[in-house]
């Protein structure tokens, strides 16, 4: 399946993301509300595997997870960008949101396919016909993304200590 | 490279506190796992977010004694959806045993230290990202999402990559009507957004030991701002003698064990002449915007709003005093006051300035986050101009996408609502309002006017480059 790109620039912030007025309400309904402030089309238009890129500093301001977790509730399948805010890039990977830091970010263009490889950490561009790495996640959360987050990573924990008990 | 070696090298306050959470000595880029001594939520990021979680789990708070929850997002109550948070965040403190709940008594990072809960030395996270203000006294405080809470919670640790240490000395004196949030504002605009790296950034010189703790609290708290994971001051005197008021016994040997060693290693070092600095405003949409006040002088504002835990603190609130003092706010202009938390309020009470605030036309809000968080019923509609003592003007982080906010300090928000349009603030600042005292110290006099568009001269050393100048 082909994804596409949804561009954006420094410092995305989080309210952004997750606008404080429905921070009080379901996911489903704040997520339709994502980004609404800075790109109206997105929460409507974005499909299911599209990729978020973004420059510096993705994910400026708040801890409030609902950010990630909006996009993740949209269908996006992963993140890439320059940098990200600490609290941001935690939160993402928390959510089991796969959070790529690419250098070349800047490079990829709006609209255009792209293939994401969590595990591999690169990015394959067809339209440019070129593949740009990523810094390599630490092991851990590696894993713990691909568990599908840190409740399902707790979920296993409890369960292999549950079985040691036994 | 053995434990020998490594307690022999200087380390950083973040080292130090860091290796005595993880067990161990730790070095900087180190991935370790920290027991946490505290943690602390709010209604928002708190129980409504973790108990469904810890449910499915099947686990519990692995200490009741050490989760802090307190009510600030959703007060007062706007609509049945924000009521009925607060009734999942009451009922729950009861069922899972907290036995710390501030309920309405003021904004989580002002209550938390206020009631004793926060020593140096101490690792605590918060869900919320200005929890980095706990790193005022000292210890490592820094923001999480609910579900990392629920990790804490369940484990009552919590992983770090240690941090480099980003060094910010302060020397000299600020010039009257120049504080902390003009320290913020000024590097906010100076490093960017993302000038901290999600490093620890930590504050000293002589102007920052002159520094009262809620003064501390503004640099710690706007640490997030600057991209820092905390934002840190050294215990001292002042550390001290705040928490002997909130009941917490810090004897000098504590003290002396929380300090950064000479030498310590630093990702960077910058050094500015307090005195140069002068008051500070960030335009719409980023506290990145930063210039001198007077670069903005003449930009009408319809609100001016004194609130948060950034900018609605005691200290703030005497601030404001400051200039509101025999003024009254202009026409057509509203003033908004939302004292930080309900003790700070009494004791702005106590000194007049609530007094003088209400005699220049302030209205106030209850002891919340009010406007600052935009969850409530105050937000700010299209095309409506704010100037604000809070701590980010993200576009429609207040309210409508068409409004916008100016960021300034307490000094700078009361004298635009006098001048009606942002100003220089110093301008306003009554000399015979030494009644009010932002620091503990007694200035002496009238400080000099700075030129208005002189810069403090940034003495940085080169990242990483050679050895440490701290002496």
């Amino acid at each position: 399946m082909t994804t596409r790109v949804w561009k954006f620039g420094d410092n995305l912030d989080t309210d952004a993301m997750a606008p404080g007025q429905y921070m009080k309400s379901p996911i489903e309904e704040l997520a339709r509300h994502c980004l609404e402030s800075v790109r109206p089309e997105f929460a409507a238009a974005v499909r299911a595997g599209d990729v978020v890129v973004a420059g510096k500093n993705l994910g400026a301001g708040s801890s409030r997870e609902q950010a990630p977790q909006a996009l993740k509730a949209l269908g996006v399948s992963a993140l890439v960008a320059v940098s990200y805010a600490g609290l941001f890039y935690r939160n993402a990977l928390n959510l089991g949101l796969a959070a790529l830091v690419c250098a070349e970010a800047g490079s990829i263009v709006d609209g255009e396919p792209v293939v994401v490889d969590i595990r591999a950490g690169s990015i394959s561009l067809p339209a440019q016909g070129r593949t740009l790495a990523c810094e390599p996640m630490p092991g851990f959360l590696l894993e713990m993304v691909m568990a599908g987050g840190l409740l399902a990573h707790l979920q296993q924990r409890l369960a292999a200590q549950g079985k040691e008990r036994r | 490279m053995s434990d020998v070696d490594t307690i022999a090298t200087p380390r950083s306050l973040a080292q130090k506190i860091i290796a005595r959470a993880a067990g161990r000595p730790v070095l900087p880029g180190e991935i370790v796992t920290c027991r946490v001594d505290l943690a602390m939520s709010h209604d928002s990021s708190g129980p409504r977010r973790v108990a469904p979680m810890l449910a499915e789990l099947g686990a519990k708070v692995w200490d009741p004694s050490r989760y802090v929850i307190i009510t600030d997002h959703y007060l007062p109550a706007a609509d049945d959806e924000s009521r009925n948070i607060l009734k999942i965040t009451r009922d729950w403190v009861k069922s899972a045993g907290i036995e710390h709940f501030y309920d309405g008594q003021g904004i989580c990072h002002v209550v938390l230290p206020e009631r004793g809960h926060i020593r140096p030395g101490m690792m605590i996270v918060g869900g919320d990202s200005h929890a980095s203000t706990g790193g005022a006294f000292g210890s490592y405080m820094f923001g999480v999402g609910a579900t990392e809470m629920l990790g804490v919670l369940v484990t009552g640790e919590i992983w770090l990559k240690v941090p480099e240490t980003l060094l910010f000395e302060w020397h000299g004196r600020f010039a009257e009507g120049v504080c902390a949030k003009d320290v913020m504002l000024f590097l906010c605009g100076r490093f960017g957004l993302d000038g901290g790296q999600y490093q620890a950034l930590e504050f000293g010189g002589s102007a920052v030991r002159a520094l009262s703790m809620q003064e501390r609290m503004t640099l710690a708290n706007m640490s997030v701002e600057l991209g820092g994971q905390v934002g840190l001051v050294a215990p001292d005197e002042i550390t001290q003698a705040y928490l002997r008021q909130a009941g917490v016994e810090v004897d000098g040997a504590e003290m002396a064990r929380w300090q950064s060693d000479q030498g310590a290693p630093l990702a960077a070092h910058h050094r500015y002449a307090a005195a140069d600095l002068v008051p500070q405003v960030a335009a719409p949409h980023s506290p990145a915007n930063a210039a001198p006040a007077a670069d903005y002088g003449g930009q009408a504002i319809d609100v001016a709003y004194l609130g948060a835990c950034t900018g609605a603190k005691l200290d703030d609130l005497r601030m404001a005093a400051q200039v509101l003092a025999g003024r009254r706010i202009a026409a057509g202009v509203t003033l908004m006051v939302a004292p930080a938390s309900r003790r700070d309020q009494e004791r702005a009470e106590a000194e007049g300035i609530m007094t003088v605030l209400a005699d220049a036309g302030a209205q106030f809000l209850a002891n919340a986050c009010g406007a600052c968080a935009g969850y409530g019923q105050y937000r700010f509609g299209d095309g409506v101009r704010v100037m604000a003592s809070t701590a980010r003007n993200f576009k429609g982080r207040m309210g409508s996408a068409a409004s916008r906010i100016w960021l300034g300090s307490p000094y700078s928000v009361a004298a635009a609502a006098c001048a009606g349009e942002i100003v220089d603030p110093r301008e306003f600042i009554s000399t015979s309002m030494a009644a009010f005292p932002p620091t503990p110290f007694p200035r002496k006099g009238v400080t000099a006017v700075q030129p208005l568009t002189r810069h403090p001269n940034d003495d940085s050393l080169p990242p990483r480059g050679g050895p440490s100048e701290a002496a």
